[in-house]
């Protein structure tokens, strides 16, 4: 009786110690990887839209580097307070930051790195209308300023010579949290309609004039898709992905334009045609003037602040830009992202060393 | 309290004191025992006096710069920072007061059959099917409203009571057909607080005492008369409780109503129209809150949640114990 006790306990300790060997030699390994490619770990957090594309990037990118890059997908406003506290190494945003938020941040001055390309649709619920809807600047934002409030009003008809548009009430879904597809959509709305800039504005919060709220993209979809005569306004990419109807809006040219792949990095490579390649990076790129731009596009950025993180952990984050720049661009299309165009990647990447100096000299001009 | 309970209470005092004194080694035990007995019923009262007091320093800011336009009013707009509760707070007391309207006589009606009239076979299965309704997780309950409820709202509901009935031009049935309304708020939470008050009353009707209902019988009481003479009186504190307790969970639901209630800042004057609740308004705001002052009006919003439920508490209290001094 005690024997076999005995024995067994006895087993049990070799299995412990071959099995603590076996750990050992394989972390040993490890370790011995990570010393030639010096392992560092970074942690971000921010925007919720990029996270898909940045969760598949920074896997892909600590296998080929072995930089490991932890993102959590806490909202725009959430990576930017943690940024402040310094609590992450990277903040994201789908808005810009402030002056006065940038000047909040502890000894160091942030620089926004876009990513990737965001773009709000206007999706629609008129299952008898075949064609794509058209909308005209100055009618959208009469639609959400409650101005415009049947779908058989003329200005809607004159718009749509080729559809037959219902005699019903147009129902309006925007979004009941804060968000930064609100912020780009209240932007655009801001830039082309002189009532909406002196009412409601640009918010991540607007007050909206009229309709309901639904809670994040799927809320807003879900709205729109059991309303008949419903009309909101979703982030691109959950369109596409959901395959939902989506709108062509006129743009500053006068093109009516889908929200698709190539009218999204025309308005990039339009609007920042005239930037030179130092500039501030905070830029809105709604209404951009390229003849066949989307008008309702926008980055979404990186934050970094160099000066917070030191030099190892701010090259770590330069060698990730420059690799998801050059060769990101697939899987960013095969999650229905919009890479960055040529025209706005070549000159980030050439100046990304100037913009996030690593070396004290370099960041004393 | 009588007379004659003391001298029984005495006896089993005096009785304990004897028997601990005999088994005196148990005694570190029993005083282990009440010491952390005390400390865990210490610990709740002072988890919601710590609730109340992080709530209060952070919303300070918001009350300090707004004051009573807090609660007065009706305009939420965070870029212009004007932070109305006026129309959350009246809309989280509309869903929830209707819902408990709605409710109450349901789920009476279903505690009364279980526990008076339902033959033994069907008593089990009915008791089960309710309690199983209390178990659905609030999302379940919001799917389905958003799915199922809410397209009915629109399509037969909302059309029959204005052009049918000709009430369009009425307030309480005034605006567009959106589908997603207070009223579709109230359902939802009709059909979630059903099951706890017929839980709590079902439980306070079996435990009016048996001799009651053979006495009222047994006076040639018909089976209505017993249960309206002997039993509803026996349990009308219990009843007002389970009231109550239906009317704190209304009070506080959140993802449900959120999916519903269409999230637009009104006063809930139509029962067709968008409306609000605090609930809701703390679930969608608070992980993108801009600001200081939005997150300091949003932590006011959760302290005007957290003293009206503490009112209504308190009432509840104050009602029970009235109800108990008459009979």
């Amino acid at each position: 009786m005690a024997g076999t006790r005995v024995r067994r306990a006895a087993r049990w300790c070799a299995a412990a110690v071959l099995f603590t060997g076996v750990f050992a030699a394989c972390t040993n390994g490890d370790r011995r990887d990570a010393a030639t490619s010096a392992r560092i770990d970074l942690l971000g957090a921010g925007a919720t839209f990029p996270y898909p594309l940045y969760a598949r990037w920074f896997n892909a990118f600590a296998r080929d580097s072995g930089v490991r890059i932890n993102y959590q997908s806490i909202g725009s406003g959430g990576g930017i307070r943690q940024l402040t506290a310094g609590t992450v190494d990277f903040g994201a945003t789908d808005v810009p930051m402030t002056d006065e938020e940038m000047a909040a941040v502890p000894g160091g001055k942030v620089v926004h790195l876009p990513t990737v390309l965001g773009a709000v649709a206007i999706t629609y619920n008129l299952p008898d209308v075949e064609p794509p809807l058209r909308l005209s600047p100055d009618v959208l934002a009469d639609i959400f300023l409650g101005r415009v409030t049947r779908w058989n009003d003329p200005r809607l008809a004159a718009l749509n010579p080729r559809a037959t548009l219902p005699a019903t009430d147009i129902l309006v879904v925007h979004r009941a949290d804060g968000s930064g597809t609100s912020f780009i959509f209240s932007d655009y709305l801001t830039r082309v309609s002189p009532t909406w800039a002196e009412g409601p504005g640009r918010s991540k919060e607007v007050r909206w004039p009229v309709g309901i709220g639904g809670k994040g993209n799927e809320g807003v979809a879900a709205q729109v898709k059991a309303m008949p005569g419903a009309i909101g306004y979703i982030e691109a990419t959950y369109a596409r992905q959901n395959r939902l109807r989506t709108a062509h809006l006129q743009n500053a040219a006068g093109t009516f334009t889908p929200p698709a792949a190539f009218e999204i990095a025309a308005a990039a490579s339009s609007a920042l045609a005239t930037l030179d390649e130092d500039a501030d990076l905070r830029v809105s790129i709604v209404n951009a003037p390229g003849e066949r731009a989307y008008p309702i596009a926008s980055f979404t950025w990186m934050l970094v602040a160099p000066d917070l993180i030191g030099a190892e952990r701010t090259e770590a984050l330069k060698r990730f830009l420059r690799w998801a720049l050059s060769s990101g661009d697939e899987m960013a299309r095969t999650l229905g992202y919009e890479p960055l165009p040529e025209e706005v990647a070549a000159p980030l990447l050439e100046s990304l060393d100037r913009r996030l100096p690593t070396s004290s000299a370099a960041s004393r001009p | 309290m009588a007379a004659p309970p003391i001298p029984s209470f005495a006896t089993d005092q005096s009785r304990a004191r004897e028997s601990s004194r005999q088994r005196g080694v148990q005694s570190i035990g029993d005083r282990l025992y009440g010491g952390w007995i005390t400390a865990s019923a210490l610990v709740i009262p002072a988890l919601l006096l710590l609730v109340a007091v992080v709530i209060a320093i952070s919303a300070w800011p918001a009350v300090q710069s707004l004051g009573w336009r807090l609660l007065t009013d009706t305009t939420w707009d965070v870029p212009h920072a004007r932070f109305g509760l006026l129309p959350a707070l009246l809309g989280t007391l509309a869903s929830s007061v209707l819902a408990l309207t709605l409710a109450t006589p349901l789920a009476f009606g279903a505690a009364i059959f279980v526990s008076e009239l339902a033959p033994p076979r069907l008593r089990r299965p009915v008791a089960l099917l309710i309690d199983g309704l209390a178990a659905i997780p609030s999302v379940v309950y919001g799917l389905w409203a958003l799915v199922v409820l809410v397209p009915w709202l629109r399509r037969d509901v909302m059309p029959f009571v204005r052009d049918t009935l000709a009430l369009g031009n009425v307030p309480l049935f005034a605006g567009p057909a959106y589908g997603p309304s207070l009223l579709a708020a109230a359902l939802v939470l009709t059909i979630m607080i059903l099951p706890f008050i017929a839980a709590v009353a079902r439980e306070v009707l079996q435990a009016v005492p048996r001799s009651q209902r053979e006495a009222a019988l047994a006076l040639g009481a018909t089976r209505w008369e017993m249960i309206r003479d002997a039993v509803l009186p026996n349990a009308r504190a219990g009843l007002v409780g389970a009231m109550i307790l239906g009317l704190g969970r209304a009070l506080g639901e959140t993802m449900a109503v959120t999916m519903v209630i269409g999230n637009a800042h009104l006063l809930p004057t139509s029962l067709f129209q968008p409306a609000y609740t605090i609930a809701s308004l703390l679930a969608n705001q608070f992980a993108e809150a801009s600001g200081p002052l939005h997150v300091s009006a949003l932590m006011a919003a959760a302290g005007v949640l957290l003293a009206v439920t503490i009112v209504v508490n308190g009432f509840a209290r104050w009602l029970v114990r009235r109800t108990e001094q008459q009979r």
